[in-house]
């Protein structure tokens, strides 16, 4: 019997302490905010959307190989020592490898930051962006080279003229030295 | 078949027709994709088949085909509430393959931000397990809380939930420079709130009366499927891989394993279980206050990591406290820079495997307290 | 006071003055309704420190409005397997008996929408409207869940209006009368009056007072099983039964549905502020008080115990099938009986 109204009292009490929690927070700050107009910081090391500054990447492909789930696409072009641009690098070095092609498919990015901490030039870079949803996943792959498909095509022929000047010269060596060898 | 009394009737007695019911893979207390086939008699639980695999990611394949190093990110996956736990015995097997040892600071920064983590990943399992037993305003006030340590992780490492923080040999960068003072005002905080949850959830009676005596799981049952975490402390069984065998540098701090006592009903009740989390929450502060009263200010986190990962042929087998049990990872090198094998012990998935020893003959609105009592993640069954 | 009905007494008895009295009721629940849903979204948001809605209207005041227009919108699905028949009607159905309810309510001294002398227990008997209505629903929709739910709702709803009943049962012996009207005017001249505080009476009222109190208590808890509420929500139980008996309503059904049980917590409401809180009625006396202050002591009697009830709703967890009956048959009523007895000796001896 005593058990039974100790049960019914200790229902009831319990009752009205978590009542009185409830209303202690009824009045108390309130925590959340009115999102898209005011956000809270997002601290700068925080890793959301990557962004590439095509000046400083030297196509060392470091990023791509090391990225765990392969969304990196990265092609590379030789720069011919002819070339007439004479291109360089945000420091003043002379560039040795176009990047005609870099992608990166945000759709697969699992944001580990593993590219930026292996990219020797720190070209490869999180941001604090982290809106960009899209409709497609093909919105999701941005393109990063700031080289033109003209640009791209004139820098593979030149490339293509230079590596069969070069063949060719190659050749005309060989062939020197095996006919010195015959002599 | 074990059966109950529910107002002194014996429910085996009566013959009835047995229901069949699908809950999940969308359910909402199923917590993730978890699929149980129910067998109900009335309201009765009369069995349960859990179904999993939903989530299943390849994991163990896949690691074989990274480099050490590559895999982090994907253990980070396998439990996502608690990532830094998940990274820690990883990183420390690799350490143990190539023969490694870790400056000071950066042990202590693991400590901590593992610690940090564990107390989140309580709160959640607190808050979720309140709401199954239908409590909404416990889930919103711990879940502000987890916010603040979530924003400190953000702070320190770049990410929030999956942090690819703890390296081989090193932390992926220091931590910034107000961290010791944020981190002791998230432990006061957390200590405020818990008693706001103790008046409000873990001292209600009808709380009590929801989880007390529910789904009790005998030590030895526990023990003989391999039960570990708060499943096996809430059972009575002080058993915590930190002062068991202290890996890092657990032997320094001072703290004490909770285990659930029956304060309310009967040891290894849903209600131990919980009460245990909320425990090992207090405890987790007290090392986190040791650790930052110990934590050396200087030195570099990154200067013990190596240039290329590649530990010399051997196997190893470590294991850490994982807030949801004991988590191990077995790692094969054959001496080249990627695995030959990792396979990951889960606990979430050994715990789980208790489910239908313990929910036989409880209503079918236990079954879900039960279940969210476990405190299981999907991502790390199914893996 | 006197009591009338103002538009009997300005129209006479006629079919234009009963129109205007049930559609009266029907405007004020509506626009309750659409309060109570914002009061209700609101304070959670407030207890769990959220600001809550917002964005529609200032200080998101016209969400009610905006959710309901979208649940008119939506599209009315029929489950393949489902009753047809049985699954369009539950939902008028449970509507309509909590909207009977509401013709014995006495807003004010001046105003009830049908004066008969057996209004609490009109009352009582439309409230068992929503049982079939549920039942209905729940067996209609050809889905395990709401089957469950609407078991356990039958049988919460049915085992709750026992001690409910007891309590009114109680009241009207106190008062000797089951005229909402005549309880309301009973209780007049101050709130030491109000049968909460024993009722009319002289200095003897001392013995019943702490039952009147105990009664009121629990006609509380019996009320907020009865309209499925948070701790009793079992039906509906979000973490088990997914929505319960109406998980697979949509559209405006399930917005029948959510009306039905606004109403019907506004319906226990004022029951309980007629009963124990004396209903129109000032509480200081012949201070603020007329007909047109009758409605507003009326209206924010029974809303502060809609704020109870949403309060209880954001604090408590759910209690379980079994516990809830052995709350219901093991505790409440033998309570209720017992006070019962005594405000039945009271009476005889006073
Ligand atoms: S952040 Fe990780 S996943 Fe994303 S591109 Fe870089 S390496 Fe790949
Ligand atoms: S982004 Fe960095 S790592 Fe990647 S190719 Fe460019 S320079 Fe190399």
């Amino acid at each position: 019997m005593i058990d039974y109204f100790k049960y019914v009292w200790t229902w009831f009490y319990t009752i009205l302490i978590g009542m009185r929690v409830t209303l202690k927070h009824l009045f108390a700050k309130k925590v959340t905010i009115q999102y898209p107009n005011e956000r809270y910081p997002i601290p700068p090391i925080a890793r959301n959307r990557l962004q590439l500054d095509p000046d400083r990447c030297n196509g060392c492909m470091q990023c791509s190989r090391i990225c765990p789930v392969q969304c990196i696409t990265v092609e590379t072009l030789k720069v011919v020592p002819t070339d007439p641009e004479k291109p360089r690098m945000f420091d003043g070095t002379p560039r040795k490898i176009w990047v005609p092609r870099y992608d990166i498919d945000f759709a697969k990015c699992c944001f580990c930051g593993l590219c930026t901490t292996v990219c020797p030039t720190e070209a490869i870079k999180h941001t604090t962006d982290f809106e960009y949803s899209s409709y497609t996943r093909e919105d999701l792959i941005y393109h990063f080279s700031d080289m033109s498909p003209e640009k791209v095509e004139e820098k593979k022929n030149l490339l293509a003229e230079w590596t069969a000047k070069e063949k060719a010269a190659k050749a005309k060596q060989e062939s020197e030295v095996s006919s010195k060898e015959v002599n | 078949m074990t059966t109950r009394k529910i107002l002194d009737i014996d429910f085996s007695r009566i013959d009835t027709d047995r229901m069949r019911l699908n809950v999940g893979p969308q359910h909402p207390s199923t917590h993730g994709v978890l699929r149980l086939e129910v067998e109900l008699d009335g309201e009765v639980v009369t069995n349960v088949i859990p179904h999993i695999g939903y989530l299943h990611r390849c994991f163990e394949k896949i690691a074989e085909n990274m480099n050490y190093q590559q895999v982090i990110p994907y253990v980070d996956r396998m439990d996502y509430i608690s990532s830094m736990n998940n990274e820690l015995p990883y990183v420390i097997a690799v350490e143990k393959l190539l023969g490694l040892k870790v400056p000071e600071k950066v042990e202590y920064i693991r400590v901590i931000m593992a610690e940090l983590n564990r107390i989140a990943n309580h709160q959640i399992a607190i808050a979720t397990f309140g709401l199954d037993a239908g409590a909404f305003t416990p889930f919103l006030y711990l879940f502000r809380d987890r916010e603040y340590i979530l924003w400190i992780f953000e702070k320190a490492t770049g990410g929030r939930l999956l942090f690819n923080y703890f390296w081989v040999g090193g932390l992926a960068n220091d931590v910034y420079p107000t961290f010791k003072e944020d981190v002791l005002n998230i432990v006061k905080q957390v200590r405020k709130t818990n008693k706001d949850i103790e008046e409000l959830l873990i001292y209600n009676k009808i709380f009590i009366d929801r989880t007390a005596n529910i789904g009790v799981l005998p030590a030895d049952v526990a023990i003989n499927y391999g039960c570990s975490g708060p499943m096996l402390r809430g059972s009575g069984v002080p058993f915590d891989l930190r002062k068991a065998e202290p890996y890092s540098i657990y032997d320094r701090f001072d703290f004490e394993i909770p285990v659930g006592k029956g304060e309310v009903g009967t040891v290894g009740d849903c209600w131990d279980r919980n009460i245990v989390r909320m425990r090992e929450i207090e405890q987790s502060c007290r090392i986190i206050e040791q650790a930052i009263a110990q934590m050396p200010d200087t030195g570099d986190v990154q200067s013990a990591i190596p240039k290329k990962v590649r530990p010399p042929k051997g196997e190893v087998y470590f294991r850490c406290e994982n807030p949801k049990g004991e988590l191990g990872f077995y790692i094969i090198s054959d001496g080249k820079d990627k695995p030959y094998r990792v396979k990951g012990r889960a606990p979430s998935f050994v715990n789980l495997s208790v489910l239908p020893e313990i929910s036989r003959g409880y209503l079918f609105a236990d079954l879900i307290v039960i279940l969210g009592s476990i405190d299981i993640v999907l991502g790390e069954i199914d893996r | 006071m006197e009591t009338f009905n103002v538009f009997d007494v300005l129209l006479g008895n006629n079919f234009l003055s009963a129109l205007i009295s049930v559609v009266l009721p029907l405007v004020f629940l509506v626009i309750y309704a659409l309060i109570a849903i914002l009061g209700e979204l609101k304070i959670s948001a407030w207890i769990q420190e959220r600001l809550g809605p917002m964005r529609t209207g200032p200080y998101g005041i016209l969400q009610p409005l905006a959710e309901v227009i979208k649940l008119i919108q939506k599209e009315d699905i029929v489950p393949a397997g489902a009753n047809k028949l049985l699954f369009n009607l539950a939902p008028y159905i449970i509507f309509a008996g909590s909207f009977a309810g509401f013709a014995v309510i006495p807003f004010t001294a001046a105003f009830v929408p049908a004066e008969i002398n057996i209004g609490l227990f009109y009352v009582f008997a439309v409230g068992a409207f929503a049982v079939i209505g549920i039942v209905m629903g729940g067996w209609a929709s050809n889905n395990k869940y709401s089957l469950l739910g609407a078991m356990r709702s039958a049988s919460q709803m049915i085992s709750y209006e026992i001690p409910g009943a007891l309590v009114i049962l109680s009241a009207a012996v106190l008062a000797n009368t089951l005229d909402m009207q005549k309880i309301t005017s009973l209780q007049e001249g101050g709130f030491w009056n109000w049968f909460l505080f024993g009722g009319p009476g002289g200095f003897s009222k001392i013995w019943i007072l702490p039952f009147t109190l105990l009664l009121s208590l629990i006609y509380m808890i019996a009320s907020l099983a009865e309209t499925n509420r948070t701790p009793f929500d079992i039906p509906e139980g979000e973490s088990e039964l997914v929505a319960g008996y109406h998980t697979e309503y949509s559209g405006m059904k399930f917005a029948m549905f959510f009306f039905a049980e606004y109403s019907n917590m506004f319906i226990v409401a004022a029951i309980l502020s007629i009963v124990f809180l004396g209903g129109w009625t000032s509480p200081f006396g012949s201070f603020m008080s007329g007909y047109w202050w009758g409605i507003f002591w009326f209206v924010s009697k029974a809303m502060f115990i809609v704020f109870i009830q949403i309060w209880l709703r954001w604090t408590l967890p759910r209690v379980r099938v079994d516990q809830l009956m052995y709350l219901g048959w093991k505790i409440l009523l033998p309570f209720a009986l017992v006070c019962f007895v005594i405000i039945s000796l009271y009476r005889i001896i006073y």
